[in-house]
C-alpha cells in the first residue's frame, strides 16, 4: 500500500514539475533580465532533474530485509583504520571489535605507524598493520592506500570495515554474514549513526534520509554504495577488481611506452652526442628492442613476454658495451651497471632513486630528450623509458589495488566498479555501530568538502552514465548522487532570486499571476509530500538546511576536483577530525567562534543582503514602487533562505557534544 | 599447498600443489621468494597440481612475477587446468601472463 503511494505521489511530482519547467522555459523567462532570469530557470530545472532521482530512488524501496543466517566457520578480519586519532578512542573500538561473537580476527591499520599502539596491539592479542618500506616514495592514497596495504597481509575471506570511533556491537556479523550466502554479493552496508549528537544536531551529522529511503532505495536497485565504515566486504570481489585494474592499468602504459619510448630514442639518436659510436649502438640497440616488443604484441604475446624480450634485448646489449669498453668500468659506472642488470627497481636502486624517479612516461622521456648522452648519461636514460616497459607497476607500492584510488571517495567509487563488474549489494537498515561525529563547524566542514570532492573526482573520471556494466537503474542511482553535489551553484541564484527583486525590482519571471501559481504550487505541494511521506517520520530538516546553507563548500569542492582532475592540482586532502583529547578541546573551543566565522562568511554576505532586502523591499512597496504580490512572493522567499542560513548560527556557536548531566561526555 | 623446486636445463621448476586460495597466496610468495634469493632467477610454475585458483591466487602470480623480475628473472606459469584457464582469463591475467602447455615450453622463445 505504502508503495502504491509513494508511486503515485512521486509520478505526480515529475509530472506536474516537468509540466511547471517546461511552462517557464516556454512562456514566463523574463528575458529582459536575462542575467538572472537565464541562471533561475537553469537552476530550477536542475531541481526538478534531481527531485526525479530523487523520485527514481524511491521507487523500488524493498520491504526490510532479513538476514540469513550465515555458515560456521567463514574467516572474518575486522579491520580498524586510523591515523591519527586518540589512542584511547581507537582502542575502546578494537575491545568492542574483539567482542563480537562471530568467530574472528581484529586488526588495527595504523596509518600513523605510531609505536606505541603497536605495542598496545600485541598485549592485547591483536593483528597491528602499517605501510612498510614498499611505500615509501609512492602515493599513499590515503585510506584506501591504507586497506589495500592491510589486505595484501591478512587472508580473510570477509572484510569487515570499522573507522576508528565506530564502535561495533556483537552481532554485527551475525547479522550481515548471512547475505554472503548468495555468491554474487560483494559487499553489505549498515547505517552510520553518531553517539555524541544531541536532539538538536546543529551541525547535521546524523543522515536519516540517506541511511534510510535513500540507501535502501539504491538497494532496491541493487545500488546501495559501500561508505568506508560498517560495511562488510568479500575479499574475491576485491581482488577480481584489484587485477583487472592492474591488467587494464599496465597493458594502456606498456603500450603507450612503446611507442613514446621509440619516439624519444629516435630524437636521441639524432642529436649531436649520439655520434659516439657506444651511445649509438645502446641506442639501436634499445630502438630494435622496443620495436621487437611491439611486433610480439601484434603477434599476440602476453605483456609479461613481450616486456621481458625488450628488457634481456636491452640488458644484453648494456653488458656488451661494457665488455667493449673497459674504460667506461669506472666505480659509478660499474655500480649502474649492476643496478640496471639487476632489475629496474632493485631495493637499492629504488631508494637511491626515490626522488629522482621519474613519476611518468612524459618526465621519462622529457629526461632522455634533455639529457647529455655520455655514455652514462645515454644509459641512464634508457633506463628510465624502460622502467615504463614493465609489468611491475613501479609507480605504486603494490601492482594490485583492490580499492578504487582514483578519489578521495575511495568507498562509493570501488562499489561502482563493483556493481559495473557484475557484482550485488545489500543495505541492511539496522544499527549495528556507533560512531563519533565532528564536534565543530570546522571538522565537521572538512569532512563534508571531503565528501563532495571524492563524490566529483568520480563523476569526472568514471562516469555512471557511460561506464559499462552497470544497468540503467544503477547509473541513474550514482547520478544521483553525483548531480545532488552540484547544488552550491543553484543555491546562489535562489539566494540571489528575492535579493534583486527586492532591491531593484527585477522579476526573472515574466509574471506573478495566476498562471505563475497554478503552475507552481501544485509542484512544490507534490514535493514536499512526496519528502514527508518518503522521510516516514525522520527528521531531514537538517539535512535539507545544509544542502543549501554549505553552498560556498559544495561549489569549491566541484572547483578543486575539477582542478584536480584536469590538472593535477592536490585537493589538500584532510582527515576528519575526530573529537578531541581533554586539553586541546579547551583550545578548540577558544578559537572555534572565530575559526568557524570565518569559514562562512560568504553565508554571512548573503544572510544580511536578504535582510537588507527585505527592509528596502518594504519600504519600495510603501512607495509604491513594487507590486503586493512580489514583495509578498518575495520576502517569503528571503524569509525562507534565512530561516535555511539560520542553521549556521547554531552551528558556529555548538560548544561540543555534553551529556544531559551538563557533565562532559565520557569517551 | 606443497611445493617442489627442481632445476632444470635453463631454467628452474616450481611445483605447486593443492589449493591456491587466500591462504595458499602467502605461502606461495615464500617458496617463489625463497627459489628468489638461492638464485634460482628464470622460473616455471609448474600449476599441473593446482586443483583451484581464486583471485587471491592470481594476486599472488602477479606478486611473484614482480619480485622475479626485480631480481633480474621472470616468472611464467605452464601446465595449467581447467579451473585456473578460466579465472586468468576472467581477469584477463592471461594477457599478461601467457599460460604455456608444458614446462618445458616456457624459456623456449627466450
Amino acid at each position: 500500500m505504502r508503495h502504491v503511494i509513494v508511486r503515485a505521489v512521486a509520478t505526480l511530482t515529475v509530472l506536474t514539475g516537468a509540466n511547471y519547467i517546461l511552462w517557464r522555459w516556454e512562456a514566463s523567462v523574463n528575458w529582459d533580465v536575462w542575467w538572472i532570469a537565464l541562471p533561475l530557470v537553469v537552476a530550477e530545472t536542475y531541481s526538478l532533474i534531481d527531485v526525479a532521482l530523487f523520485a527514481i530512488t524511491v521507487w523500488r524501496v524493498p520491504a526490510h530485509r532479513v538476514p540469513p543466517t550465515p555458515p560456521e566457520g567463514l574467516r572474518v578480519d575486522v579491520f580498524i583504520t586510523t591515523y591519527d586519532e586518540d589512542p584511547e578512542l581507537v582502542l575502546t573500538t578494537v575491545s568492542a571489535a574483539q567482542a563480537i561473537r562471530y568467530p574472528h580476527r581484529t586488526w588495527i591499520l595504523d596509518d600513523g605507524a605510531r609505536t606505541a599502539l603497536s605495542a598496545e596491539a600485541e598485549r592485547i592479542g591483536v593483528g597491528y598493520v602499517s605501510r612498510g618500506e614498499e611505500w615509501h616514495g609512492k602515493p599513499r592514497h590515503a585510506k584506501a592506500g591504507n586497506l589495500n596495504n592491510a589486505l595484501e597481509q591478512t587472508q580473510g575471506e570477509f572484510i569487515l570495515i570499522l573507522d576508528a570511533d565506530q564502535v561495533p556491537t556483537p552481532e554485527i556479523l551475525d547479522r550481515t554474514l548471512g547475505y554472503f550466502n548468495d555468491r554474487r554479493v560483494a559487499f553489505v552496508q549498515t547505517p552510520q549513526w553518531f553517539g555524541n549528537v544531541p536532539e538538536s544536531d546543529p551541525l547535521g551529522s546524523q543522515a536519516p534520509l540517506f541511511y534510510g529511503p535513500i540507501q535502501r532505495g539504491k538497494d532496491g536497485w541493487n545500488a546501495a554504495f559501500f561508505c568506508g565504515s560498517n560495511g562488510i566486504l568479500r575479499r574475491e570481489a576485491l581482488m577480481q577488481l584489484g587485477l583487472t585494474g592492474y591488467v587494464g592499468d599496465i597493458e594502456r602504459r606498456v603500450r603507450r611506452a612503446l611507442v613514446a619510448g621509440r619516439q624519444a630514442v629516435h630524437s636521441a639518436r639524432r642529436r649531436p652526442g649520439a655520434e659516439d659510436p657506444k651511445v649509438a649502438a645502446l641506442l639501436a640497440s634499445v630502438d630494435e628492442a622496443l620495436a621487437e616488443g611491439s611486433r610480439r604484441l601484434a603477434a599476440g604475446a602476453s605483456i609479461g613476454d613481450a616486456t621481458f624480450a625488450v628488457q634481456s634485448t636491452v640488458d644484453a646489449a648494456v653488458r656488451a658495451l661494457v665488455a667493449q669498453d673497459l674504460e667506461l668500468v669506472t666505480a659509478d659506472a660499474a655500480a649502474l651497471i649492476a643496478e640496471f642488470s639487476a632489475g629496474i627497481a632493485a631495493e637499492s636502486g629504488a631508494r637511491h632513486r626515490a626522488e629522482a624517479r621519474p613519476a611518468d612516461l612524459a618526465a621519462a622521456v622529457e629526461r632522455l630528450a634533455a639529457r647529455d648522452l655520455s655514455p652514462l648519461g645515454a644509459l641512464e636514460s634508457v633506463r628510465d623509458v624502460l622502467d615504463q616497459v614493465s609489468v611491475e607497476r613501479l609507480h605504486e607500492a603494490q601492482p594490485i589495488m583492490p580499492l578504487s584510488t582514483i578519489s578521495v571517495t575511495e568507498d562509493m567509487s570501488t562499489s561502482m566498479r563493483l556493481h559495473a563488474a557484475g557484482w550485488r549489494s545489500v543495505y541492511h537498515d539496522e544499527l549495528l555501530a556507533v560512531g563519533l561525529a565532528p564536534e565543530d563547524l570546522p571538522s565537521m566542514l572538512s569532512q563534508r568538502m571531503r565528501w563532495a570532492q571524492g563524490t566529483v573526482q568520480v563523476m569526472l573520471q568514471e562516469n555512471p552514465l557511460t561506464m559499462r556494466g552497470l544497468s540503467w537503474g544503477q547509473r541513474l542511482m550514482y547520478f544521483g548522487t553525483m548531480w545532488s553535489y552540484l547544488s552550491g551553484f543553484a543555491a546562489v541564484v535562489y539566494f540571489a532570486g528575492p535579493l534583486v527583486y527586492l532591491l531593484a525590482g527585477v522579476l526573472p519571471v515574466q509574471a506573478l499571476n495566476v498562471d505563475f501559481f497554478s503552475h507552481f504550487v501544485p509542484f512544490m505541494v507534490l514535493n514536499q509530500a512526496m519528502f514527508l511521506i518518503v522521510a516516514n517520520g525522520a527528521r531531514t530538516w537538517r539535512g535539507q538546511q545544509y544542502n543549501l546553507a554549505l553552498f560556498p563548500t559544495w561549489i569549491r569542492a566541484c572547483t578543486s576536483a575539477a582542478a584536480n582532475v584536469w590538472f593535477g592540482r592536490p585537493l589538500d586532502f584532510v582527515v576528519t577530525p575526530k573529537p578531541r583529547e581533554e586539553s586541546q578541546r579547551e583550545n578548540q573551543r577558544q578559537r572555534s567562534g572565530r575559526h568557524a566565522l570565518r569559514l562562512v562568511w560568504p553565508q554571512g554576505v548573503f544572510a544580511a543582503g536578504l535582510a537588507i532586502a527585505c527592509i528596502v523591499g518594504a519600504a519600495r512597496w510603501i512607495l509604491g514602487l513594487a507590486t503586493d504580490v512580489g514583495t509578498v512572493v518575495n520576502v517569503g522567499w528571503a524569509v525562507f533562505d534565512l530561516t535555511l542560513l539560520s542553521v549556521l548560527v547554531g552551528a558556529a556557536r555548538y560548544q561540543g557534544f555534553h551529556t544531559q548531566t551538563g557533565g562532559e561526555e565520557e569517551r | 599447498m606443497k611445493f617442489a623446486v627442481e632445476e632444470r636445463a635453463g631454467y628452474t621448476e616450481v611445483t605447486a600443489q593443492g589449493r591456491l586460495n587466500m591462504v595458499g597466496a602467502p605461502l606461495l610468495k615464500a617458496a617463489v621468494s625463497d627459489a628468489l634469493e638461492s638464485g634460482h632467477k628464470l622460473l616455471v610454475l609448474n600449476l599441473g597440481e593446482t586443483e583451484f585458483m581464486d583471485s587471491s591466487g592470481l594476486g599472488a602470480l602477479v606478486g611473484c612475477l614482480k619480485a622475479a623480475r626485480q631480481a633480474g628473472g621472470d616468472l611464467r606459469i605452464a601446465n595449467v587446468g581447467e579451473q585456473v584457464q578460466m579465472v586468468l582469463k576472467l581477469t584477463s591475467i592471461d594477457r599478461i601472463l601467457t599460460p604455456y602447455p608444458a614446462v618445458e615450453d616456457a624459456y623456449r622463445n627466450a
